[in-house]
Formats: C-alpha cells, sequence, structure tokens
C-alpha cells in the first residue's frame, strides 16, 4: 500500500509540475515578445513604410532615386542561433496576422545552390496561397501537387510576379489580416512579399549576390522586403556582398537585446519574486548561469535547466507539493499523511527550528503529527512573508552597491542574489568595503539611490516594508528641502549638521536595512520545500563529460565497483581489476604505435599474476588461448572506445589516439 | 571531500618552511606529479593547487569558472546518489594532456610492476592519501605482509637523496632495451638478473614507500635533480613537448604477432573462449546495472516531457536498454536502431519508420522529402507516439553531418522519443550547438562493465587478428566456387606477391607481365579472357588495381603475407 500511495503521489506532484512547467512555458513567450517587442515594432514599421513607399513611388523623387533599390531589414540576433528560431517564428506570425499573407523563411542548409533557393521561395509563398485558396481535398494532394516537375519548370521570379499580379487580384478579401484600418486599403491590394534569410552567414555569398541581382530586377512589379537574420556583426553584409550587389540593397538596422540581458530579465521575472514558488540554490543558479556564461549563451539552454531541476525537484522530493501558492499550500498541510509528517521532521532546517524551542514544544513537534501540521502552516506562512520581503530588499540593496566602484558586491543583480543565497551578505568582506564607498558617494548621488529605494519599498506589498519606505523617505525629503532652501551664511553650520544627521541616517539605513531581511534562505526553516539545492545533478544531465567518465571508469574501477581487491589511490592499478582497465592502462605507456606483441606479452604477465601463478613462467610466444581472446577482446573495445585504431605503418602495431599519461 | 582527508593534503604539504626557489621546483614537481594518478578527489584538488601560482596574472573568469565548476563537482560528490558513487574523475588535465616522450619498454616494466603484487595494489603511498594517513589495516591486507617501520623517517628523509631504487628504474630500460634491439627471443640471461633485481627492487618499494611520497619519486624518473632557475621552468615543458613530437621514427620493438603459437584466433573461436567465462566482478557489476534501473521511470517521465535521454559511460549499454524497452515500451510503437551495425544507412532508419510506423506504402525519391513526409505525418497525428532506441547513436555509420541532423529533426518533434547511447571518447563532437538544441539531451552516465561483445563482432570493428582470419575464410570460400583455371590464375599472383614480400618497394604485378605468365602457364588464351577473370576478383574485393606512375595497371593481393601464406598451405593441402 505504501507503494501505491507514493505512485499516486508521485502522480499528483507531475501533474504540478506539468502545470507549472507550462506556467515557465508562458513566461516565457510573454518575456520573449516583450523583450523583442521593440525590434519587432521596428520592423513591422519599416516593412509597412517600404511597402507603402512601393506605391507612391512614381511622383516621389527620393523613391525614384532608389527605384531598384531592395528595402531590407537587418535583424542582429546574438550568437547562439538555436535561440532565433522562437524569434522566427514569432515574427513571420506577427507578420502573417497584419501585413502580408506572403512571407516565405529559408534557411542555408536547405539553399546550397541559385536554383534550389529560387524554388524554396516559390514553395513557400505559393504554397501557402494554394493551401488557403484551394479545397480540402485538393489541400490534401496539395503535398504531392506542389513538387510535381510541371510546376518546377517555370521557377523563375516571372512567374512569381504572374501569380502575385493573380493571386492580389483574385483575392484581395480573402488573406488573413485583422485589424486593418480603411487607411491601408492600398496595401490591400499589394501586401509586400517578404524573404526572410534566417542565418545570412552560412549562406554562400555567390547564390546570395545571384538572387539579389535577379530580385533587384523585379523590384518594379513585386514589392519585396528581405529580413536578414545576422548572428554576428552587420559588416558581415560587407563582407559577403560586395559593392555592386549591397547597393541593390537599402539596409535598416535592427538590434534584438542581447543575451545576458534576456538572461537578466528572466531571472528577474522568474527568480526574483515571491510569485513563483519554486527557487534555485545558490550552487544550482551558479551552475546554470555557468553554462550559459561560459558554454552557449543560450536562454533556451537555461530554461531547460530550470525545467529539468523543477522536475527533479518535485520528483525527489515528496514535500514539495508544498511548494505552491499560500492558500493552496496550507490546505496542503493540513491534508499530509503521517510519512511526510516525518519527512517533514527530517528536514535538517525544521530540525534547527526543533532546537530553538522550549523543551515542551520539542516534545509536541517530535510526537504529536497534528501539532506538527499547524506549525507547518505557521511556517508556510512566514517562509511566504519572508519572500515577499526579501526580494525588495534585495533590489534596494543593488540599486545602492550597482553604482559603486569596481562594483563589491557585483554589477548584476544575480551576482548580489546568489551572494545573498549563500551567506549572510552582511558578515562578508566585500559588504564592508562596499559600506565604506556608500560613505564616500557624493549626497545628491546617495539621495537619488534612496529615492530608488524608496519607490521600490512602495510598490512592495509588505506592511514593514512599507514603513521603511516612509522613514527613507523622509530622510530624503530633509535633504532635498535643506538642499532646495537659499542657505545664510550664519545658519549654515546648523544645516552642516542637520546634512551630517540625514547623511548618518541614510547610511545608518544602509547597514541595518540589509540584517533585517536579508538572511540567506537556509536559515528559514522548511525552505528545502522551495529551495532546489543539487546542482550537482544538473551538472550532470547538461554539462556532462562523459570522456572524463570512460576513463575514470578505465583508470579507477574502484570508483564504480566497490569492491576491495580494486581500492587504491595510487596511480597502479590492481593487476585483479577488469581487463580492460589493464590494458588501458598498459597502452598508456607506450608512444605513439603500440606493438600488439608487447602489449599482450605484458598483459598475460599481468593476468597471469592475477592468477596467483608466477608470472615469469611464461615463455616467449606460449600465451594461453584464453588470455590471448581476453585481451583481443579488450583491444577491441579500445578500439571501440576510440583510444587506439588500427595502422600499417608497422607490421601487427597499432596508432595511440590519445595523449596523457594517466 | 571530508575535513580530514583535506587536513592530511595540507600537512603534508606545510609541513616545513620553503623558500621561493624550492615552491617553484615544488610546482614543477606537483605539475610533474600530476600524471601520476591519485584518488579521483584528490586530483581535483591538485588541479585547483596548480592553477593558483600559474595562473595569477590570468583571467579572472577562468579561474572564476573553474570555482564554479568546482562547486559544482564536489556537490556532486555530496549528493552522489547518481551513477554508482563518484561521477567526478580526474580533472581536464588529466584527461587531455600533451603528447611526452615515452621510453621504450616501459610497458612491460609496468607490466611486472602490476603483476609483483597479485591481487592488490602495488602501492605508492602518497602523504595526502587518506589510507596512509589512517588505514592500519593496511598492512596486514598486503599480499607481502611486512611490519612497517613507523613513518617518521618520511619527513626526514623528504629531500635527503633520490631513493637507490629509482636510479636503478633509470638504469634498467636500457639493459632490457639493448637485449631486445638483438631481437633474441630467449630472456633467460635476463630473467635471472631479473629475478635478483626484483627482490631487491622490492625491497627498494618498500623503501621508498616510507620514505618518498609518490609524486616527487615519480618526478624524480623525468628530471635530472640539478635546480634549475625560473627561467629554465618553462623551456623545459616546452623541449619535452618537442622532443615527443621530433622523431617520427617509432620506438617500439620489431616483434610481431607472429611469434605466438597461435597468432590468429577466428571469431567463433573468440565467442567460444569467451563465452563461459564469467567476469571476475559479477557481483559488483550487477549492483551497478540494478543501480541504473532505478532511473528507468524516471527516463520514462522525462522523454514523455519533451526530453530526449542520452546515455554514456564505460560499457555495452545495449543489455540495459533492451532492459527497458522490455519493461517499458512494450506496449507502445517503439524502434530499435543498431547504430554499430557497419552497414546500417539513414535510409534504412528512415524507411522502417515510414513502412513500419506509418505504414506509407509510396517510396521516395530523397530522403529530403522523405524526412518532409514523416515530420509532416507525424506533426498531423500528435496522439501517435514513437519511442527510438539508438544503440550507439555515434556508431560509424551515423557520424555524418546529414544523418545528425535527420535524427535531430526527428527527436525534436513532440511525438517523438529519442534514448540512446554514446561510447566513443570524442562522440559529443558530433553535435554542434543547433543539433543540441534539437536533441535536447539529458545526460546520464552508466557506467556498467559490461563487455561490447556485439558491438565489437562485426568485422571493422576488430584488430589484424580477426580480420586475417576473416579475410582467409572470404578467400577460401568465393575461390571454391572458381574455376580450376580461375584458381590458378589466382595463385599465380599470390605467390608472386609472396615471393616479392621482402621488396619493400613492390606495389603489384603488371597487367602485362602478369598475362605474360598466365598464358606461360596456360591458363589463359586472350587477354580478354584475363580481364573477365581480374574483373570477377575486383567484384569480389580479391584483388586490387592500382594505377602505376607510367600508367601501368598493377595487381595487388590485399592480404597480408601471412595469411595468404597459410591460404597456400591449404590450398596444397586440398
Amino acid at each position: 500500500c505504501v507503494h501505491c500511495s507514493s505512485a499516486s503521489g508521485h502522480f499528483v506532484f507531475f501533474i504540478i509540475y506539468a502545470t507549472r512547467s507550462l506556467i515557465i512555458q508562458i513566461h516565457q513567450f510573454i518575456l520573449q515578445e516583450d523583450l523583442n517587442k521593440k525590434m519587432l515594432d521596428g520592423l513591422l514599421e519599416f516593412v509597412k513604410k517600404s511597402a507603402a513607399s512601393f506605391w507612391c513611388r512614381d511622383d516621389d523623387w527620393m523613391s525614384r532615386m532608389r527605384a531598384s533599390e531592395i528595402p531590407t531589414a537587418a535583424l542582429v540576433l546574438g550568437v547562439n542561433m538555436p535561440d532565433h528560431t522562437i524569434t522566427f517564428e514569432s515574427m513571420t506570425e506577427l507578420l502573417h496576422d497584419s501585413l502580408t499573407p506572403f512571407v516565405a523563411s529559408v534557411q542555408a542548409k536547405e539553399c546550397t545552390a541559385m536554383k534550389q533557393l529560387m524554388q524554396k521561395v516559390l514553395q513557400r509563398l505559393m504554397g501557402t496561397n494554394v493551401m488557403v485558396d484551394e479545397d480540402e481535398a485538393e489541400a490534401d494532394l496539395g503535398f504531392h501537387t506542389r513538387d510535381c516537375p510541371q510546376k518546377r519548370v517555370n521557377c523563375s521570379l516571372s512567374a512569381l510576379c504572374d501569380w502575385y499580379q493573380s493571386a492580389t487580384k483574385k483575392s484581395p478579401v480573402k488573406s488573413p489580416r485583422k485589424r486593418l484600418s480603411s487607411s491601408q486599403s492600398e496595401f490591400l491590394q499589394s501586401p509586400p512579399v517578404v524573404v526572410i534569410f534566417r542565418d545570412l552567414e552560412a549562406f554562400s555569398p555567390q547564390v546570395l549576390q545571384d538572387f539579389i541581382l535577379v530580385c533587384s530586377q523585379y523590384v518594379h512589379q513585386l514589392p519585396l522586403v528581405f529580413i536578414f537574420g545576422i548572428a554576428t556583426s552587420p559588416s558581415t553584409i560587407q563582407r559577403m556582398l560586395p559593392h555592386s550587389v549591397s547597393s541593390l540593397l537599402c539596409i535598416e538596422l535592427f538590434q534584438s537585446l542581447s543575451c545576458t540581458q534576456h538572461l537578466a530579465t528572466i531571472i528577474d521575472k522568474l527568480f526574483l519574486t515571491s510569485k513563483f514558488h519554486f527557487k534555485f540554490s545558490a550552487k544550482v543558479l551558479q551552475v546554470l548561469v555557468g553554462i550559459f556564461l561560459y558554454h552557449d549563451f543560450s536562454v533556451c539552454n537555461f530554461i531547460k535547466g530550470l525545467q529539468l531541476s523543477l522536475l527533479e525537484h518535485f520528483h525527489s522530493q515528496p514535500l514539495s507539493v508544498l511548494c505552491c501558492h499560500k492558500q493552496e499550500a496550507l490546505v496542503h498541510a493540513q491534508q499530509l499523511n503521517d510519512r511526510d509528517v516525518e519527512r517533514i521532521q527530517q528536514l535538517p532546517s525544521f530540525m534547527r527550528y526543533v532546537e530553538e524551542q522550549v523543551p515542551e514544544e520539542q516534545v509536541q513537534l517530535l510526537t504529536s503529527s497534528e501539532h506538527v501540521k499547524g506549525v507547518c502552516q505557521k511556517l508556510l506562512k512566514s517562509l511566504h512573508k519572508y519572500h515577499k520581503n526579501f526580494y525588495p530588499a534585495l533590489r534596494c540593496l543593488h540599486v545602492l552597491t550597482s553604482i559603486l566602484p569596481k562594483y563589491p558586491l557585483g554589477k548584476q543583480i544575480r551576482e548580489l542574489y546568489v551572494l545573498c543565497l549563500e551567506k549572510k551578505v552582511w558578515e562578508t568582506q566585500e559588504y564592508d568595503s562596499a559600506m565604506q564607498l556608500i560613505r564616500m558617494l557624493a549626497k545628491d548621488e546617495l539621495v537619488t539611490c534612496l529615492q530608488k529605494c524608496v519607490e521600490i519599498l512602495t510598490f512592495c506589498k509588505s506592511k514593514k516594508l512599507k514603513k521603511v519606505g516612509q522613514q527613507l523617505q523622509d530622510i530624503t525629503a530633509t535633504c532635498e528641502k535643506l538642499d532646495s532652501k537659499k542657505i545664510p551664511t550664519d545658519s549654515r553650520k546648523m544645516m552642516c549638521t542637520w546634512l551630517t544627521a540625514c547623511f548618518v541616517k541614510s547610511v545608518v539605513f544602509c547597514t541595518q536595512f540589509p540584517r533585517t531581511h536579508l538572511y540567506p534562505p537556509e536559515s528559514q526553516p522548511l525552505y528545502e520545500v522551495w529551495y532546489y539545492s543539487s546542482s550537482g545533478t544538473v551538472r550532470r544531465h547538461l554539462n556532462a563529460t562523459p570522456r572524463t567518465s570512460i576513463q575514470t571508469a578505465l583508470s579507477h574501477p574502484y570508483c564504480y565497483l566497490q569492491n576491495e581487491a580494486l581500492k587504491n589511490d595510487s596511480g597502479i592499478i590492481s593487476s585483479a581489476a577488469p581487463d580492460i582497465c589493464i590494458i588501458y592502462k598498459l597502452h598508456l605507456e607506450c608512444g605513439r604505435l603500440i606493438n600488439l606483441y608487447d602489449w599482450l606479452e605484458a598483459y598475460a604477465t599481468v593476468a597471469t599474476a592475477a592468477e596467483g601463478k608466477d608470472p615469469s613462467a611464461i615463455e616467449g610466444g606460449k600465451v594461453d588461448e584464453l588470455k590471448h581472446a581476453r585481451f583481443i577482446r579488450a583491444v577491441s573495445e579500445l578500439e571501440f572506445l576510440g583510444f587506439v585504431k588500427s595502422t600499417k605503418q608497422k607490421t601487427d602495431h597499432v596508432a595511440r589516439l590519445t595523449w596523457g599519461g594517466c | 571531500m571530508s575535513p580530514a582527508k583535506r587536513a592530511a593534503e595540507v600537512s603534508g604539504l606545510y609541513v616545513r618552511f620553503v623558500g621561493d626557489a624550492e615552491v617553484l621546483e615544488h610546482i614543477v614537481e606537483r605539475r610533474e606529479g600530476a600524471k601520476v594518478p591519485k584518488g579521483s578527489v584528490q586530483k581535483l584538488l591538485a588541479l585547483k593547487e596548480d592553477q593558483g601560482p600559474q595562473e595569477c596574472e590570468g583571467s579572472v573568469g577562468e579561474q572564476d569558472y573553474l570555482d564554479a565548476l568546482g562547486t559544482g563537482a564536489t556537490a556532486g560528490e555530496e549528493d552522489g546518489g547518481g551513477g554508482g558513487g563518484g561521477s567526478s574523475g580526474p580533472g581536464g588535465s588529466a584527461v587531455f594532456t600533451f603528447q611526452t616522450a615515452k621510453r621504450s619498454h616501459k610497458m612491460a616494466q609496468m607490466a611486472s610492476e602490476m603483476a609483483r603484487a597479485p591481487g592488490r595494489t602495488v602501492t605508492f603511498c602518497s602523504p595526502g592519501s587518506p589510507e596512509a594517513a589512517g588505514s592500519p589495516s593496511r598492512g596486514s591486507r598486503g599480499a607481502a605482509g611486512e611490519t612497517r617501520t613507523p613513518p617518521k623517517g618520511r619527513k626526514v628523509r623528504f629531500v635527503s637523496s633520490t631513493p637507490h631504487r629509482l636510479r636503478k628504474r633509470l638504469a634498467a630500460p636500457n639493459l632490457r632495451s639493448e637485449s631486445d634491439s638483438d631481437l633474441s627471443p630467449s630472456h633467460s640471461e635476463d630473467e635471472e638478473d631479473d629475478d635478483e633485481e626484483e627482490r631487491e627492487e622490492k625491497e627498494e618499494l618498500r623503501e621508498a614507500e616510507l620514505t618518498t611520497p609518490s609524486k616527487v619519486a615519480a618526478a624524480a624518473l623525468y628530471r635530472t635533480p640539478a635546480k634549475k632557475p625560473k627561467k629554465g621552468l618553462e623551456p623545459s615543458l616546452v623541449e619535452e613537448y618537442f622532443t615527443a613530437h621530433a622523431s617520427s621514427k617509432v620506438t617500439t620493438s620489431d616483434r610481431t604477432l607472429q611469434k605466438l603459437q597461435t597468432p590468429k584466433l577466428d571469431q567463433e573461436t573468440l565467442a567460444r573462449l569467451l563465452d563461459g567465462k564469467p567476469s571476475s566482478y559479477a557481483d559488483e557489476i550487477n549492483q551497478l546495472n540494478k543501480e541504473h534501473e532505478k532511473f528507468f521511470s524516471k527516463w520514462m517521465l522525462q522523454l514523455q516531457l519533451g526530453f530526449n535521454v542520452l546515455l554514456y559511460g564505460l560499457g555495452s549499454k545495449k543489455p540495459l536498454l533492451e532492459r527497458f524497452r522490455t519493461s517499458r515500451l512494450l506496449g507502445v510503437t517503439h524502434l530499435v536502431v543498431n547504430g554499430f551495425f557497419p552497414s546500417i544507412t539513414l535510409k534504412s532508419i528512415l524507411n522502417s519508420i515510414t513502412v513500419e510506423v506509418l505504414e506509407h506504402q509510396g517510396s521516395f525519391r530523397s530522403p529530403v522529402e522523405q524526412m518532409d513526409f514523416i515530420m509532416k505525418s507525424l506533426r498531423q497525428d500528435p496522439s501517435l507516439q514513437v519511442y527510438l532506441v539508438i544503440h550507439n547513436i555515434d556508431g560509424p555509420m551515423l557520424r555524418s553531418e546529414k544523418t545528425q541532423q535527420a535524427l535531430g529533426q526527428l527527436a525534436s518533434l513532440t511525438n517523438v522519443h529519442v534514448l540512446a547511447s554514446i561510447d566513443h571518447i570524442n562522440a559529443p563532437l558530433v553535435w554542434d550547438q543547433a543539433k543540441l538544441s534539437l536533441f535536447n539531451w539529458l545526460w546520464y552516465e552508466t557506467t556498467t562493465y559490461l563487455p561490447y561483445a556485439e558491438e565489437t563482432s562485426y568485422e571493422n570493428s576488430l584488430l589484424v587478428q580477426q580480420s586475417g582470419a576473416l579475410a582467409l575464410s572470404s578467400l577460401t570460400h568465393v575461390l571454391r566456387s572458381l574455376t580450376p583455371n580461375a584458381r590458378g590464375i589466382f595463385r599465380l599472383l599470390a605467390e608472386f606477391q609472396l615471393e616479392s614480400r621482402d621488396n619493400p618497394s613492390y606495389s603489384g604485378l603488371s597487367f602485362q607481365e602478369f598475362y605474360q605468365r598466365c598464358r606461360e602457364a596456360f591458363l589463359v588464351n586472350s587477354d580478354v579472357t584475363l580481364r573477365t577473370q581480374l574483373t570477377e576478383f575486383r567484384d569480389h574485393k580479391l584483388i586490387r588495381t592500382k594505377k602505376g606512375a607510367d600508367s601501368v595497371e598493377y595487381l595487388l593481393i590485399p592480404v597480408d603475407p601471412a595469411t595468404l601464406t597459410d591460404f597456400l598451405e591449404k590450398e596444397d593441402a586440398q
């Protein structure tokens, strides 16, 4: 029955997890759109403008000057290409919904030659139209008919032009437009044709040049707009396209947010808030940020790490059922079964809490499960409260310290956050130096900072913090009042003392404030319910080192096989180790080439010794068959793993493929 | 890492006051010493210590990174519930190092060292090792079972002198390699010496154990004891690198497998010999595999949530995946791909998906089109869940960029779930950032220590021993189905090739000459007949033709002389 309940319990966790990952995804999409909204809006505006100029250009002198120029938007998106997919998808959707049904997006790897590029563009432009216009029955066949050679024959831009003319004439209202005003009716007549090059750097320059040259010939009949996705820098365009070609483009640059800013926003929205209850411990956050900064700059991978740890947390910590909104958590706490109560009692943070109580209370906490549940509810409430205070306090501290020279507490808020998660921040050296620097700040700088803090504090929900905010506002107000008044010479001295008093007050605020609110979460009872701390698991699953693992297994078999015979601490492994370990160890002693015969002989010596016989008894050429076979297998396995390969340089030799002693 | 260990390490390092020059010396030796592996935990520590002085002018970021990963690693140790205990192995410096010069006959020396203490380890106790610090049981467990002098002497003799044994060891290889270069098969003379030497060495070894920490001992092997000024530090490393790379000359001995009584074992014998033999650590290996099986439900969950699972680690993972398949995937649509199979292609994988899974009867013009079709059909039917179990996704035939791209696209579909394994040490290089994001892997370390029985059983993955045997059997098989004349022609070529096997510049028999000889032996009557015959040989890969510099065709049997001799003997016997 125990098993049964745990299974159903897991199911509950699974459901919670599923909803949560959904929340994350939604969050993620909102963030993504928010972040790139500026860029996308600009882009949309650009496409609209260029399409408009396509129509009114007959009378405009400027337009006539650029008659054969193709409007081009260059999007600088950052180096992590896989992340761009989402951006492009939302962009295509946006264009499709609000401007034009004619959007074709191409990737470099599907277009290695001009013909293929043309084919893809045409297929995507006309194909979508086919699907919209034709009946359901024909749409089913669409997959086959579209590819039939008949269509492929007239795979040219003039065909596209003809098709465009007929398409715009035939169905001016049919294409999916939602919120277009009457002023844009001209547009309805001829929506622009947008071609998106997702990864410009990967395209072959020749293909691109040809395509642009051809397109520029048709720019009068076809309102073409290009969008280049660029990973590195805008100068790529100059490098790939000679002047004669790039002069045919009218390029406007759009810059997306850098990925570090993106990450900062995500951390800000998902972690530095009391709304979202799942938290990382300092180490897990460090590992994930480390992977981000040192490996891939991929926000998607960061999110993947978040999802993984969420899953691990809910899978491994049964009490994570309490990791949800306050009301829900209280209900869950009331419904805990005896095993869960036991688990709570075993939590280190809870045990610490118990130790702090008076003896009678301790007995109660250890014996009565009802009492534990009650206390648990109380503690959960205080945990929620703690977090409500923690984040505004953290932000205030960051505001104060992020203007200091050399950033003793970190430039990014995530660095300060990690510091606060790890230990009592006010006990660190960095904090001391930061406070010293704050004392040296100019008055107006300090006042602006304090005002920012006031803003943060007044917006937060906690009453306690609001009160602090009020006090702080008083201080800043006094400071300003003093500043604005004309100070008569005689009372200057008095003013000075007032100012000093204010100053001292504000500095005292800065030093005292964190002490009350920025206790590390470990100090809170039941923090394990919210915090996921197994950084090793996350690292192993996301940033694995297969080669190290293989080499450890080969050189230190005891790490995996807990047999006393294998136990040792020095470099030389036991002769009783598995064959492949011995073979591996022997091959390390060789140079570039390994003589198979010597290797076999050496192995036979060891293997004979392992059997308890005298190794010197073997004579040259007499290796027993079994040992020979074991040798062959172990060597083939090493070859399979990529440590050696057969070579023809010398008879009966293999080449070593790795270097290094141990 | 327990504080006790750390304390031991520290106390081992800071016994006495050291001057700057000595510190430098120490660093160098430590680095050398890092080649002598210690416990994996200590390795991490050692890495950090080494990095400290070296990188003082280096970037702070790197240090941060090391620290960050380091903390991760130790954390991994702490919660080490996962893959069978400690997963953090030797640090990067141990795995990726430069080539260093190797003295010949080091392997034999190593073997004899290992053999000297059967069933237990030859101990080179380092002062920092926890064993040496506090395990009285060690001495009694040892086969030698000698009582030790109390380890007082250690500190005193720390730098006193290079132990006698080391000098001996330095001298020993020369002696052996001399005997080796004579190619004398008998070692009778040496053996007596060796015995004596061994006994002596044993004693020395014991002494060394007590007196010298292994790191210094190992370092002393490589370098002269002369002190070097600071400048000398870098060049010596550089020099070492270049001496290792300078000569392309191979310094191995010239002995070949021909010296064995049974130089070749064929596949069957091999299988027969290995079949009955139980592994020496069957219990532990079983235990390890049981541990991995606990992940099954987690894998299933993660697969369903859109992750794909990748297994790595030493040992065949095929049985594990098979167990997963039989226990979890029986009710659902799944496809098993044997990536290690030498003739697997992307086309065959895609075909089995379209035919078996999607039950589509048409054919496709290109893999791209087929991929498109599969993607489209699977997207249209989200209720169809397909599990792909790929043994060795890094298999030689699947390594190409296109194949991996296609597999990645499949894996990125929400209703395709991939469970794969890798074995090659450089396997992760197959994927770039884009592919990794398609695959969305979760890495699992599953070290099984099971033999790669099936994976290595295919022709290409075997060494000379088997390829010879296989070539021989294929030779006889093909030739048996030919006419006597054809056999004669082949025999002629084989004999000629054997005659000129000592000629290193032999590139084959020219067609004209071959024709001449065949005519003389009344085997053919026109060169057309010979050409037809040769085409047949070529089709069966019995011969290879090469155009020489004078644009004359040369014919060669791509089989080593030993096999060829065997073949001719067999033919004669019939």
